[in-house]
C-alpha cells in the first residue's frame, strides 16, 4: 500500500473515530475506559486470552463495563484495543479495535435500530453509502439464524445443536450467501448453545436474544440483550470452563467481582461489541485487515 | 502428522493417500465459534484442486515426499529417463508428470525430481531455457515492437509466440513456468 493510500485511510479512519464519539456523545452515552490489564479474562468457548504478567490482557472490555452498569452507569461507551490470541489472518489481528456500549432499559431490537442509526452517521460523514456492494445506510434485514440455516444448510440448529458442523456451514454456507446481501444483514436468535452472555427467549425452544451484523458476508458486530441473573451466569462460565478444559484450553478462574455485581442486581440492559477495524474494510474497501491499521 | 499451526501456503500434506500443496490458506472464526482453518488444496499428482476447511484440533497427513537434484538423460518410450550425478542412479519419469515441460528438456539438464513414496510425481526444472527458431514468417522491414506477436517454432516443434524482429535461426529464452517467450539471446 502506498504511503497516501496509507495517509487517506488512516484519516478516514480517524474520521470514523470522531463520528462514532459525536454519536453517542449527542445520545448523553459517557465514554468511559477499563481496564487493558485484567486479572481473570471472560471465559469463552472460543476465545483465548495473552498472559500479561500475572494477568491477562483483556478479550473484550464486557465484564468490566458491566459491572458499570451494576453500579449505575445508564449508557457507556468505549472504545480501546482488545487482545486474542492466536488470531491471525484477513480479518484478525491479536490486536485490534472495539467499540462497545451499553444501554440499560433497552433490548437487542433497540440496538439494532441505534446500530443502524450508527451506520448512517458514519455514511453522512463519508459523503457516500455504499460500499462493497452494500448501502450501509439502508434497513438491515433480518435472518433468524433457524431460517438461515433451514435455509441454506438444509438443517436446524436450534433444534439439535452440532457445533462442528454449526461453525462449517455457517461459514461456507450461511455467510456465503449473506453476502450477496446488498444491505446490511442481522443474524438472530442464536442457538442456546452460542447465547455466551445474553438472555434467553421464552420461546420453545428457547433462543439467545442474541444478533450480530453482517455487511458483505463478513461479521462486524455482537450484541444481546444482557443476561442478568448471577446464578444463571455462574452456571454458563462452569459448563464454559468445563468445555475449555476438556478441549485442553486453559481454564480461566470466574470473575467473581463482575459475578458479586450481577448478585446485587443489574438492570434489564442490552449491549454490543463492534469491531472498528473490520468496519474500517468495509468503508476502505479492502479485504485486509492490515491495511486499515497503522501497524 | 501436522497440526493446524504448521498451516501455511506450500505445505504439503496428504490426504486419502494422495499429496496436496497448499494454494491458499485462510483463517476464519465465525463469532463466537472456533477458529477454522479454510484451504484450497492442489493434488500434486493430478493437478485437480479442491477445499478443505479444518477445525484448530484436526490433524493432518504428513506425506513422505523427498527431492533430489538430478540431471535429464534421454525419452524412453513412455518416460523420460533421469540420472542421479553422484550415483548414477537412473529413474524415470512418466510423460504424464513431464507434460509440456517435454519441449524444454534439453540433455544434461540439471532439474529437481520430486518423490512421494519413492515415485516420482513432479519435477522442477530451471526457470529459462535456450531454444533455437527454425521456422516463423519474416517481420515487416525495420519492425521493433515488441508487444505485437507471430507464430514461431523451436526445434523440437514447439510453438510460441515471439515478437515481430525475430528471425529463423535466432535463439531466444524460454520461460518454463508460463511456457512463453522472455528475451532473444545472442549465441554462438
Amino acid at each position: 500500500m502506498s504511503l497516501s493510500a496509507r495517509k487517506q485511510t488512516l484519516a478516514l479512519r480517524a474520521r470514523i473515530l470522531k463520528t462514532m464519539r459525536a454519536f453517542f456523545d449527542a445520545r448523553d452515552y459517557t465514554e468511559v475506559e477499563t481496564p487493558v490489564r485484567v486479572a481473570t479474562p471472560a471465559l469463552e468457548d472460543h476465545i483465548d486470552a495473552e498472559p500479561s504478567g500475572d494477568h491477562w490482557l483483556r478479550t473484550s472490555p464486557e465484564l468490566h463495563m458491566k459491572r458499570m452498569v451494576c453500579a449505575g452507569f445508564e449508557r457507556i461507551y468505549q472504545i480501546g484495543p482488545c487482545f486474542r490470541r492466536g488470531e491471525a489472518g484477513a480479518r484478525h489481528r491479536p490486536e485490534y479495535t472495539m467499540l462497545e456500549w451499553y444501554r440499560t432499559g433497552a433490548d437487542c431490537r433497540d440496538l439494532e435500530r441505534e446500530t443502524h442509526a450508527l451506520l448512517r452517521a458514519v455514511c453522512e460523514a463519508v459523503g457516500r453509502s455504499e460500499f462493497m456492494g452494500v448501502d450501509l445506510s439502508a434497513e438491515p434485514v433480518r435472518h433468524t439464524v433457524r431460517d438461515a440455516f433451514w435455509l441454506w444448510a438444509g438443517w436446524d440448529p436450534v433444534e439439535a445443536f452440532d457445533e462442528d458442523r454449526f461453525d462449517l456451514d455457517l461459514t461456507e454456507k450461511v455467510e456465503p450467501m449473506l453476502a450477496q446481501c446488498p444491505v446490511p444483514v442481522i443474524l438472530t436468535d442464536f442457538p442456546a448453545e452460542r447465547a455466551a452472555l445474553a438472555r434467553m427467549s421464552a420461546d420453545t425452544p428457547p433462543v439467545a436474544q442474541r444478533w450480530e451484523l453482517y455487511l458483505a458476508g463478513m461479521e462486524l458486530a455482537n450484541a444481546y440483550t444482557e443476561l442478568t441473573e448471577a446464578a444463571e451466569q455462574r452456571r454458563r462460565f462452569e459448563i464454559c470452563g468445563q468445555g475449555r478444559a476438556l478441549r485442553g484450553q486453559e481454564v480461566y478462574p470466574i470473575d467473581e467481582p463482575f459475578l458479586t455485581a450481577l448478585e446485587k442486581g443489574m438492570p434489564p440492559c442490552a449491549g454490543i461489541a463492534l469491531g472498528v477495524d473490520r468496519l474500517m474494510m468495509v468503508l476502505a474497501e479492502t479485504d485486509d485487515i492490515r491495511n486499515v491499521r497503522a501497524f | 502428522m501436522y497440526t493446524t499451526s504448521d498451516l501455511r501456503k506450500g505445505l504439503k500434506i496428504e490426504i486419502d493417500g494422495d499429496p496436496y500443496v497448499i494454494t491458499d490458506f485462510q483463517f476464519v472464526k465465525p463469532g463466537k465459534g472456533q477458529a477454522l482453518y479454510r484451504c484450497k488444496l492442489k493434488n500434486i499428482i493430478t493437478g485437480s484442486t479442491m477445499d478443505r476447511t479444518y477445525r484448530s484440533a484436526d490433524k493432518l497427513g504428513k506425506p513422505d515426499l523427498m527431492q533430489r537434484e538430478m540431471v535429464y538423460s534421454y525419452p524412453e518410450g513412455d518416460h523420460f529417463v533421469f540420472m542421479d550425478d553422484s550415483t548414477y542412479e537412473q529413474v524415470t519419469v512418466d510423460k504424464d508428470v513431464i507434460g509440456d515441460m517435454k519441449y524444454f528438456l534439453v540433455e544434461d539438464m540439471p532439474v529437481k525430481v520430486l518423490f512421494f513414496n519413492d515415485l516420482a510425481i513432479d519435477i522442477e526444472m530451471p526457470n529459462f531455457v535456450e531454444k533455437e527458431i527454425i521456422e516463423t514468417e519474416p517481420g515487416a522491414r525495420g519492425d521493433t515492437a515488441t508487444n505485437v506477436t507471430k507464430p514461431a517454432k523451436v526445434d523440437n516443434g514447439y510453438e510460441i509466440s515471439v515478437p515481430l524482429f525475430i528471425k529463423e535461426g535466432d535463439w531466444v529464452r524460454i520461460d518454463t513456468r508460463t511456457g512463453e517467450y522472455a528475451d532473444r539471446i545472442s549465441k554462438k
